[in-house]
């Protein structure tokens, strides 16, 4: 956890007093609807369906047991006692007074939290590795970085009127857990050859209508140039990113238009302009990096007795292990991820219960650090594989404990029409048929490693395009149609699904996939996951498989 | 006609505004004159042989490098918000003082409001025609709501991290 100082608290502070003045004077009726929604929305609040719709940052994805908890008291206090964590690693109240909103954000501001820039085209919450900190394969720990870029960007003078809003992810190992290259700006944590830190950059990707993989504009960027060289792109696109059509506006359609190569070429006229001026100085990010309290871990054996005895004994914590832990730098820890994907639940959605229970076990048994993955689920990083047991237990009684993570019914879902204006289906209901028709764990640890995503319109807040499997809701006279979209990935070997055929009513979904997983189960050669097979094969036999009775 | 206000050390105050806003297909008046980037290629030089005061008023999809050369000679560079949702005056402003090192006055106009004025005097405004009706001191309050900024632009404002030094 990065920790504020005064500096930071006096912001918070500062930000929210001006939000009070904007609510009171909507209230007494001297603002308009109008006049104060662009207000309301650079503070998180959107008015959706039903109600006011409070999103909440968690910069980086990174929390502490104080602010869960104080995230599910908000619940229980201002809201139905749930929260949905979202793509994005936020949190979002979807039952909000907007009388409350003041009041809300003080809270939060109390224990370091806020909702600044959870929307509005500006430039969001960074993405970054939800492992930070733990896991091997890390070059260095992005958290730092995602840092210095939310103070940097925190109510931007020249970047908060951008065409469109703006998204940043860092990944900081060769395994790509945040989508880098779906999102404005994708930075993957480097070392080059003389052992110095830097970044790859990658700028245009992106999703909605029109998706993208972002194409790298630079290879190598010293880290400490890090911020002039995002002033440099913002510059260029705040000046040439199109405002006349908000569907053209984002990045991606600049990049795309101009090319990777002139778009660059432009960025790095600018950033030779810009200088060295812009950057932080040594000193600040050596605070930055001092401020996030570190960890110390025991010196423990690789191999916890305990540990084994339980594996062997319970089948369940067996399969807990094999799904949702995986390997710690530190030898005898492990990192240990929380599903929000219960069968038959809402992907993404916890209690105020859930939530507490979660902040305990942190508390406990992690170090007091707590990670929002953007596939929706929760991350305890440094847990002692002695502990795991009693780790595990308490998710089980507390129905946290399902072993799915990576796998079929591990679903990433956006609102959809349950609760967003702008859906043109439902998105929640399918993702729990398909969660409900694969509830045989052993039959969905047999498929393995399979993402399918679920939006309920064209804005792709669900991330149907890079899902393996990819469900786009449609509206067809009125009816709920899902087109599938095959062969997509946001990892490392990022690229964008492509429709597989006409679109198919809400009740045949759950059966074409499970068409499509027989094909993908009796094609398979040694070690393929469904994405491999899919792209060794190509869609016709999936395509035949889900179409076979329309001939 | 819209209020002036400028700013000055930090003080905001109505002021008397000596230009006259002249659109392309008018006469020009006597006097100190605000005309488009277009006419002032056009008839620049020969106006400020004239011994008046000359601006120019940027659209906000025209590029500040046209007026580079000559923005010397230029008394205010009025920059436009055709909504106060399209930014890309904040960019042009920074360039005008960071880059191009102007000095003279640059104007906020067009859709002009109090919740941006914070941003703009960070980006090197000094003199705005608010369109909501603010007052000098509702501008005053807006600028004054931040303690504290995150990075350096071109007010010269110390940010946190050279605060934290100190």
């Amino acid at each position: 956890m990065y920790r504020y100082d005064d500096i930071d608290r006096e912001f918070l502070a500062d930000r929210s007093a001006e939000f009070r003045d904007q609510v009171n004077r909507r209230l007494a009726g001297e603002l308009t609807e109008d006049q104060f929604k662009p207000l309301r929305l650079m503070n998180g609040l959107y008015l959706q369906l039903h109600a006011y719709m409070l999103r909440i940052a968690i910069p980086y994805g990174s929390m502490d047991s104080r602010q869960l908890r104080k995230l599910a008291w908000i619940a229980r206090k201002y809201d139905k006692g749930y929260g949905h964590f979202t793509t994005r690693t936020n949190l979002q109240f979807h039952w909000i007074k907007l009388a409350d909103t003041p009041d809300i954000l003080d809270h939060l501001a109390s224990v370091d939290m806020h909702a600044i820039q959870t929307s509005g085209n500006c430039i969001r919450n960074t993405t970054a590795d939800p492992y930070a900190g733990a896991t091997p394969e890390e070059v260095d720990d992005p958290r730092v970085w995602s840092e210095a870029i939310r103070q940097w960007s925190s109510l931007h003078p020249e970047f908060s009127y951008l065409p469109r809003k703006f998204k940043i992810a860092i990944t900081a190992a060769p395994k790509d857990r945040t989508a880098a290259r779906v999102h404005d700006i994708g930075l993957a944590i480097k070392r080059n050859r003389k052992g110095d830190l830097g970044f790859e950059v990658m700028v245009g990707g992106g999703l909605g209508a029109t998706p993208h993989v972002g194409p790298t504009i630079r290879e190598f960027l010293p880290a400490e140039q890090l911020l002039s060289y995002l002033e440099a792109i913002l510059r260029v696109y705040n000046r040439l990113g199109r405002r006349d059509n908000r569907t053209k506006a984002r990045i991606k359609i600049l990049v795309a238009s101009l090319g990777a190569e002139e778009f660059g070429r432009q960025v790095e006229a600018e950033w030779a302009a810009i200088g060295a001026g812009s950057d932080l100085p040594a000193g600040e990010m050596a605070r930055i990096r001092a401020a996030f309290a570190t960890k110390t871990f025991e010196t423990l054996p690789e191999r916890s007795e305990s540990f084994e005895v339980a594996k062997s004994a319970d089948p369940a914590f067996a399969r807990f292990v094999r799904n949702n832990v995986k390997a710690h730098r530190a030898p005898g820890y492990a990192i240990v991820e929380i599903s929000l994907k219960a069968i038959g639940e809402t992907p993404g959605d916890a209690s105020a219960d859930q939530m507490e229970v979660i902040a305990d076990l942190g508390e406990r048994y992690g170090q007091d650090d707590i990670r929002v993955t953007h596939e929706q689920n929760i991350v305890l990083p440094h847990v002692k594989l002695d502990d795991l047991p009693a780790v595990h237990a308490a998710l089980a009684k507390a129905g946290l404990a399902t072993p799915n993570i990576n796998l079929i019914s591990d679903i990433i879902a956006c609102p959809g029409l349950d609760y967003c204006a702008l859906a043109n289906a439902r998105a929640i209901p399918v993702a729990q048929h398909i969660a409900e028709r694969f509830a045989n764990q052993d039959r969905a640890e047999l498929i393995g490693e399979l993402k399918i995503k679920i939006s309920g319109c064209i804005n792709a807040c669900g991330h149907h395009h890079v899902g393996h499997i990819g469900i786009l809701g449609v509206d067809k006279k009125g009816e709920e149609f899902y087109q599938l979209t095959l062969g997509g990935s946001g990892a490392e070997d990022a690229s964008v699904g492509k429709v597989l055929g006409p679109a198919l009513p809400a009740n045949r979904v759950a059966e074409a996939i499970d068409a499509m997983v027989d094909v993908y189960l009796s094609q398979r050669q040694t070690g393929e996951r469904f994405l491999d097979t899919l792209r060794r094969t190509g869609p016709a036999p999936f395509k035949e498989a889900v179409y076979a009775d329309a001939h | 006609m819209p209020t002036l206000i400028r700013c000055e050390n930090g003080a905001f105050a109505a002021a008397e505004d000596p230009f006259t806003r002249v659109a392309d297909d008018q006469e020009l008046p006597q006097g100190d004159v605000i005309i488009s980037l277009q006419r002032f290629l056009n008839d620049g030089e020969r106006l400020i042989g004239q011994h008046r005061a000359v601006g120019v008023v940027l659209k906000s999809s025209e590029e500040v490098a046209a007026l580079s050369i000559d923005l010397a000679k230029v008394a205010v560079v009025a920059l436009d918000f055709p909504a106060f949702r399209d930014g890309r005056a904040y960019t042009q402003a920074r360039l005008l003082r960071e880059r191009y090192g102007f000095e003279g006055e640059v104007r906020a106009v067009g859709d002009v409001l109090r919740e941006q004025v914070g941003f703009m005097l960070r980006c090197g405004f000094d003199a705005f025609e608010p369109a909501d009706g603010a007052s000098c001191e509702d501008l005053a309050m807006a600028a004054r709501r931040q303690r504290h900024v995150y990075q350096r632009a071109a007010d010269g404002r110390r940010p946190a991290f050279a605060e934290r030094e100190a």
